[in-house]
């Protein structure tokens, strides 16, 4: 395991780079021109890979990521997930739609502007790692600004903190070959975060890794993006994963999002029978919080209650109720002005799967 | 019933027109250009001729030496420099040094000129499928079609000498390095050179930073063949002037003289082994990174 130590860490401003995504269209084929209309107008993927031997990559994607924020978009393998991240940065070109960083649309870059773009706007880290083999660590680490021209001196300076950050230090002459898998996704998260983009994209970046090292992986992310701040854009096939990462999680199934919110609002209300299949295995203390159970108002003389902030995970409260030998809690905004409170039993029943959903399940 | 034992061919008289008008075209071509091309080719021949200078009149120890020197900077490995020393005092014992000098510095020019012409057209091969589509059968014919047939048009624009037997063993030693360099780019590994893209690299950073550094042992490869290839063609190319080993084998051919052509023989065989250890030794230390896997 390895601590993240703050203090070395340096960029520390949220620069407002939100990414918006309009009615993007992705048809994969010899002329996917010739088939868009056909698909807008409600063609589906099987009659137009059945009629006309063309794949339906994406269908109307539109999500808003927020800057500064994590956005997870989860889905199987085959449901489009990598290609929508890969329209980000324009490493496929969409059939339709827009890509909107900075108000300004990716889709309509020419070379020399896409160019820049990808050198100074995003960072990408790879499912495989696509590190240069013929590189060691800290070479590769300084890839990013060497492209942009940076001078030496500030390539070396920007690589080894982030070396040290992500937990490599000793390793920086070492090839990429002589490293575990884990370890070889910290330096492609180091490369990522030298290039100091705002926009981090991250393709599956965690799901070659053994449990251990995925979680691992996953608090170091966290602990980075307290500070750094940056628009992350994070792909997986894990829904725990997605809910534990995430402040916005999207859904896609074959090309076309299910649903997109919070991790909250897919556990409590999931859109559809596909979603509440893989909801039915979360461990739900940890997604649903405290405010969303809770009852409104102080329980009349329950002063000298323990008392947990709102946005509080269940498993958490539950936590502090049982080493503090109550059965109540308070739950307190964030100035600590009292906003209502909650029981054991309201908190169980909330952490256990809901009784119709598995009845439903078992009539099927 | 004639015809179908006897194949209906061209009647002869149109057969001899057709062969005379394109010799007669070709002869007007050299006797029009002859001269032009020849003196195009003059940097060539200084090129050549300095460096069978360099070899012949440096002292033998130095040249021992400096070889000993690449050797070991290749390859970092006592064995092979040991080798070489070992092979090169023979040969010199056996009185065949200058000969062997000549040939060295034939093979070195040839080498030279083939990396410089052959890495550049297999990165564009590499680039255009189409480029590869036309450039694959012109070296298919460069390298089976026989190599005395390729003497003749190079001795009737250049004559005899040099040059012309440098262009022979160019034509005859350049494939391998060029299909070499346009597999091992295509043969890169695609997710690194997305990675590549995603971080914005041009096109020639790619192929600075990412293709050329992960094709290079290929393309060792493929330098290996050519010189190898090169070695061969030597012989050959002696009966066109080119000078060194390959005459005194010519000459035991002519004369019978078996041990003559043995000595010379095998003196080639000992330069070919050192280049081949040399530099595939080159090869596998550019390899060195992906030596320990980690398990």
């Amino acid at each position: 395991m390895v601590e993240i130590t703050p203090e070395t860490g340096a960029e520390t401003s949220a620069r407002g780079t939100g990414i918006t995504i309009k009615n993007l269209y992705k048809i994969f084929g010899r002329n996917p021109k010739a088939y868009i209309d056909a698909v807008m107008d409600g063609m589906t993927k099987t009659e137009l890979n059945a009629k006309h031997g063309h794949v339906l990559g994406l269908r109307d994607i539109n999500i808003d990521m927020p800057a500064g924020c994590i956005q997870v978009v989860m889905g199987l393998s085959g449901s489009g997930k990598s290609t929508l991240i890969r329209h980000i940065n324009r490493l496929i070109d969409p059939t339709a739609g827009e890509v909107l960083v900075d108000d300004t649309d990716v889709v309509k870059m020419n070379e020399a502007e896409l160019r820049q773009f990808r050198r100074h706007k995003t960072a990408m880290v790879f499912q495989k790692f696509a590190l240069l083999p013929h590189r060691t660590v800290l070479e590769n680490t300084v890839y990013g600004l060497e492209i942009q021209g940076v001078p030496r001196a500030k390539q070396l300076e920007a690589a080894r903190r982030w070396i040290v950050r992500v937990g490599l230090d000793g390793f920086e002459d070492n090839y990429p070959n002589q490293l575990s898998g884990g370890m070889q996704q910290r330096v492609g998260l180091a490369r990522a975060l030298t290039n100091d983009a705002p926009i981090l994209l991250m393709d599956e970046a965690f799901s070659a890794l053994d449990p251990l090292i995925r979680m691992d992986m996953q608090s170091v992310l966290l602990d980075l993006q307290k500070e750094i701040k940056k628009t992350v854009v994070f792909i997986t096939h894990d829904l725990d994963e997605a809910l534990r990462l995430g402040d916005r999680i999207a859904i896609l199934r074959d090309g076309e999002i299910v649903q997109q919110g919070t991790g909250q609002d897919i556990v409590l209300k999931p859109a559809d029978d596909y979603i509440s299949s893989f909801v039915k295995e979360v461990n739900r203390g940890r997604v649903i919080m405290v405010d969303t159970i809770m009852t409104p108002g102080l329980r009349n003389g329950g002063t000298g209650l323990p008392s947990v902030a709102t946005g509080t995970i269940l498993e958490h409260a539950a936590r502090i109720m049982t080493e503090e030998h109550v059965s109540e809690i308070h739950v307190h905004d964030g100035k600590g002005k009292p906003v209502g409170h909650i029981d054991m039993r309201s908190v169980i029943s909330a952490m256990v799967t809901p009784i119709t959903h598995d009845a439903k399940q078992a009539a099927e | 019933m004639d015809w179908l034992y006897r194949f209906p061919h061209m009647d002869d008289s149109t057969l001899t027109a057709l062969k005379k008008s394109i010799d007669e075209g070709f002869r007007a071509f050299t006797r029009a250009y002859g001269d032009a091309i020849e003196s195009f080719f003059d940097p060539l021949q200084y090129f050549l001729i300095q460096s069978e200078r360099f070899m012949t009149t440096t002292p033998w120890p130095i040249i021992i030496a400096l070889i000993a020197a690449i050797a070991w900077f290749a390859s970092r490995n006592w064995k092979i420099v040991a080798s070489a020393v070992i092979t090169l005092l023979l040969i010199g014992f056996f009185d065949m040094w200058t000969d062997t000098m000549k040939t060295v510095s034939m093979i070195f020019v040839c080498t030279v000129l083939s990396i410089a012409i052959g890495i550049p057209i297999g990165i564009l091969m590499s680039r255009s499928d189409r480029f590869q589509s036309v450039v694959n059968p012109v070296l298919d014919v460069m390298q089976t079609m026989p190599s005395f047939v390729y003497l003749i048009p190079v001795v009737m624009l250049l004559g005899i000498g040099r040059v012309p037997g440098l262009i022979a063993v160019v034509i005859y030693a350049i494939p391998p390095i060029i299909r070499l360099t346009n597999l091992g780019i295509r043969l890169v590994d695609k997710d690194v050179l997305e990675a590549a893209d995603a971080f914005g690299s041009s096109s020639w950073q790619r192929l600075k930073n990412v293709q050329m550094p992960l094709a290079l042992p290929t393309i060792m490869a493929g330098i290996n063949q050519t010189i190898m290839m090169a070695l061969a063609m030597v012989v050959i190319a002696s009966m066109i002037g080119v000078q060194g080993l390959g005459q005194p084998v010519l000459k035991a051919i002519a004369n019978q003289y078996f041990t003559l052509g043995m000595f010379n023989g095998l003196a080639i065989v000992g330069i070919a082994i050192i280049f081949d250890r040399v530099s595939q030794a080159y090869g596998k230390r550019l390899q060195k990174h992906l030596e320990t896997i980690h398990g």
